[in-house]
């Protein structure tokens, strides 16, 4: 086993010597993640829905019980701090999770709400089975609870005699789940998913493979594709949710009526239109093969996703953005990359120039702005 | 009249499917004809037992190349490798002996049974690697004709010599070998331990009717090393679905591009006129004009068969029938109730979900051939097994297992003649079974059904003459220029517009797609259609 920081616990990064086969279970079988380190919050009490709805740019008075949302929040000046998924798992109870630490700033904001909040981090622990046979495991190790279970949807259960909430969620991009769970009874849950698992192919999954399913989902990770504003030295560095994609989740209309963090800055952004775009990039193999086959070399690719950040131009050369992350798609034979640029340079189709190292000299390769995310199985919703 | 088909593919195997695409994709009318009801050939997948599906005959891919899947866009059509994780040699005694992808872990391996070959096996990889990657541009573009006084052949001999020279002289020594010696010889330039060498030798007798120490069989060692994946050579994969799943990308390609498939439309005759092909007779009687025919199917089912040897002169019919098939593999499909327990490496784990080979020594491979050099199949085989269910779900029900065996040696000539292998068929298929159930005892319990495929079944099933799996052995008398017969290397015949477009073409067979690609390319860029 490899590990890895995450969020100052030991994360692992692959259970063998390599993460092949632990990517091509989520694709092809199940992989089972510890996602554990996720934060978490618990937010309760008569104004917990008012509350999150002045936090986050999506309306959570819209969500149903039962429900989940995927979203963001941001400063005062509409720049994203995190992002992450509230889900309403009663009337007036939420769960927030989120990739930072978000204690101090959803705290600094309860004045004035009838709210509880509880940094339920190390409380919970957190396991997603993800992958085409996730529901056949999941389903055997409930007895038969998600089968219905609609994406973005949570339930309660028992897994191995211990309650725990069940939600349609996850990192990958694919059919998927996440099961929550008090510390307690993380192990006893965590073996009987194992065993449920085996005979549908599941193992444990590491975070490199992982790293390249949410790649391949095209999804974004707070810390190298963005950053957290309020840990950001330069504005440069502050991206809003109209430049990470994340427009669609911003619900504007409501704050005529009632204001929410950011929605000033949001209104006039998406009035004049943000100045960078969130775009996937499609490396040119041929062009990327020819120039190691220059210095007679098969071409190679990371193992793995990367998160180096790599310089991106345009085609005179020049400086346009960055690619932020990227990963060869055993899947689908593309190299890809997502990357931040000018918003003129940002339109489906349009050709930029991408850095490549290759035998320690800096030389670049046409890429093509394409849609995101690259995979998206009709299974994921199904 | 005119043709309603600028081209007409005979066989709907993934070389006719691949064939198909690039046609169709540069706007040529195409029609696929395949005669069973399934498409691809001998890369099919078929349930032949409820809720198992085998990869009955082909059931690994690695020399598919990488350019097909891009230009074809394969990945949009469904095309899915995973791949194998290792490579697993069990013996009786000991732990066995499994190569794995990470290279510490592989040289502690070898290390329990040669301390020196550990360290060197390294440098045998980047050597092969390095082979691989010259071999790569000989079968990325058709064949040079040495004996062509044409410009652009002669050019194309000179930028090949150019290439070659930069491997540099040990290279080029080494590749001189390569051509001519044993795999067991060739091996035996770097390495000691036999145990080793064993389960490495055998890359180079599949689908030819030689023995680890025949000479020659060291190319088709190295022919299985430029196998590559994502840029690495050397890896080898299963398809999503079983092989089957790669031809069914290859039709769906082909069919997005326009051209239309049709299954259960055998063709019994090419029609030919004056010298030309004109198009193909059904089997049913129908007759379907093209302008072109291309033939996916074998040299000798081709010309022999199919159009006839009065129409070729004496050499080109000589050359033909001594063109080589002499099949010498069967395949034995299980299905099974749990996954298999290996005595020296027991309970699940990853080491059975790479391939697993029985291959304990040298001696042992090469009495396996001796049986079947005398006409019997081998009682103790070489056998290289794949449970594709492990890391695939979608081709078992939950928890069961599809156990793949490719069984060398089942020599096509048998003493007592082809046309007798059903009768030893499951004499055949026991004597596989008996041999895996030695390394794993509770085999033959958790057997659910059992598919036996002699060399003679593959000939009746999919056409493959005598059996062959490559369409005609991979030797170096058949290879590149040779390929099928000298002066006929670019996919032309001496049949005007009928066309050579599978495994019995350059380069040859093992699922590689480049007969089909380069054939089309050829024909387009001849502007005959």
């Amino acid at each position: 086993m490899f590990y890895m920081d995450w969020a100052g616990y030991y994360g692992v990064r692959s259970y063998e010597t390599t993460h092949e086969a632990e990517y091509h279970a989520i694709r092809q079988a199940a992989g089972l993640i510890d996602v554990t380190p996720l934060y978490k919050y618990e937010v309760y009490g008569k104004d917990a829905c008012a509350f999150l709805s002045r936090i986050m740019v999506r309306n959570i008075a819209k969500l149903k019980a039962g429900q989940v949302a995927y979203l963001c929040w941001c400063d005062e000046d509409g720049k994203m701090i995190d992002d992450g998924t509230v889900s309403r798992l009663d009337e007036d109870y939420y769960r927030v999770t989120s990739t930072d630490a978000n204690y101090s700033w959803f705290a600094r904001h309860t004045v004035g709400y009838d709210v509880v909040l509880e940094d339920s981090t190390a409380r919970f622990a957190a396991l997603a089975v993800q992958g085409p046979r996730s529901r056949d495991v999941v389903d055997d190790v409930t007895g038969g609870a998600v089968g219905k279970l609609k994406l973005f949807y949570a339930t309660r259960t028992k897994i191995a005699g211990a309650e725990v909430i069940v939600t349609r969620t996850g990192f990958t991009g694919d059919l998927g789940y996440e099961i929550w769970v008090e510390n307690d009874h993380a192990i006893a849950v965590y073996d009987a998913v194992i065993e449920a698992g085996r005979p549908h192919g599941a193992i444990p999954s590491g975070l490199i493979a992982m790293d390249v399913a949410r790649i391949e989902a095209g999804f974004i990770l707070n810390g190298i594709d963005y950053f957290n504003a309020l840990h950001s030295m330069i504005d440069s560095r502050k991206s809003s949710p109209f430049e990470m994609s994340l427009g669609w989740a911003v619900h504007l209309k409501r704050a005529e009526r009632k204001p929410f963090i950011g929605s000033d800055a949001l209104k006039n952004e998406k009035q004049t239109g943000p100045p960078r775009l969130f775009v996937g990039l499609d490396i040119d193999w041929d062009e990327f093969e020819g120039l190691f086959a220059g210095h007679g070399l098969p071409p190679e690719v990371h193992s793995g996703g990367w998160r180096a950040g790599v310089p991106v131009y345009d085609l005179d050369g020049k400086f346009i953005g960055q690619a932020t992350s990227g990963a060869w798609s055993p899947l689908l034979k593309k190299n890809f990359a997502l990357a931040s640029v000018k918003a003129e340079h940002g339109e489906i189709g349009n050709q930029v120039l991408f850095e490549v190292t290759v035998e320690y000299q800096r030389r670049t390769v046409k890429a093509t702005v394409v849609e995101k995310p690259f995979f998206d199985p009709e299974r994921k919703r199904a | 009249m005119a043709a309603k088909y600028d081209a007409i593919i005979v066989g709907g195997g993934h070389n006719g499917l691949v064939c198909a695409g690039y046609l169709a994709k540069a706007g040529r009318s195409v029609l696929v004809l395949e005669r069973r009801g399934v498409l691809g050939g001998a890369s099919a997948t078929e349930e032949i037992y409820p809720g198992f599906k085998y990869s009955v005959y082909s059931y690994v891919v690695s020399l598919f190349r990488p350019h097909i899947i891009r230009e074809l866009e394969l990945a949009k059509h469904g095309l899915q490798l995973i791949p194998l994780e290792c490579s697993f040699t069990p013996h009786l005694e000991g732990p066995g002996l499994v190569r794995w992808p990470d290279v510490y872990k592989t040289r502690r391996e070898i290390s329990r049974f040669s301390q020196k070959d550990a360290e060197i096996y390294p440098e045998f990889s980047l050597a092969m690697s390095k082979m691989a990657f010259f071999i790569k541009k000989i079968i990325d573009s058709p064949a040079p004709d040495p004996a062509s006084l044409n410009p652009y052949e002669l050019y194309r001999m000179l930028d090949l010599a150019r290439h070659f020279k930069k491997l540099g002289p040990d290279m080029a020594y080494l590749h001189t070998q390569l051509l001519t010696m044993s795999a067991v010889d060739f091996l035996k330039l770097w390495f000691e331990s036999e145990t080793l060498m064993a389960p490495m030798s055998v890359s180079g007798i599949i689908g030819t009717f030689l023995g680890v120490r025949s000479p020659g069989t060291a190319y088709v060692l190295l022919h299985h090393y430029m196998g590559e994946i994502d840029g690495a050579f050397r890896s080898w994969g299963f398809s999503k679905g079983g092989t089957g799943g790669l031809s069914l990308a290859c039709g769906s390609a082909a069919k997005s591009f326009g051209a239309e498939i049709r299954t259960e439309a055998g063709v019994s005759k090419i029609k030919v006129k004056n010298g030309r092909a004109v198009g193909v007779v059904l089997e049913n009687g129908d007759e379907i004009d093209a302008k072109v025919v291309l033939s996916s199917v074998d040299p000798n089912r081709t010309f022999l068969k199919m159009v006839g040897g009065e129409h070729f002169d004496d050499d080109f019919t000589r050359q033909i029938k001594r063109y080589k098939f002499r099949g010498s593999s069967g395949k034995v499909n299980l299905a099974l109730d749990r996954f298999p327990d290996f005595s020296c490496r027991p309970g699940d784990g990853q080491h059975l979900r790479g391939d697993v080979a029985i291959a304990p020594s040298i001696d042992y491979l090469e009495r396996a051939y001796d049986q079947a050099k005398y006409g019997e199949f081998s009682h103790r085989p070489y056998i290289n097994i794949v449970f594709p269910s492990m890391v695939d779900p979608s081709v078992a029900p939950p928890g069961k297992h599809v156990m793949s065996c490719f069984v060398q040696y089942a020599p096509y000539y048998i003493k007592e003649g082809p046309e007798n292998w059903p009768s030893k068929r499951e004499a055949f298929g026991d004597a596989v079974v008996d041999t895996i159930a030695e390394y794993c005892p509770g085999l033959k319990e958790s057997i659910l059904h059992r598919q036996v495929v002699t060399p003679w079944d593959m000939e009746q099933q999919v056409g493959l003459t005598e059996g062959n799996i490559f369409q005609g052995e991979l030797s170096v008398e058949q290879l590149m220029f040779l390929r099928p017969a000298t002066g006929w290397e670019k996919y032309r015949t001496p049949i005007k517009n009928l066309w050579l477009c599978g495994s019995g073409a350059h380069p040859g067979g093992g699922i590689m797609g480049s007969p089909g690609e380069l054939s089309a390319k050829v024909l387009l860029s001849s502007r005959e259609v």
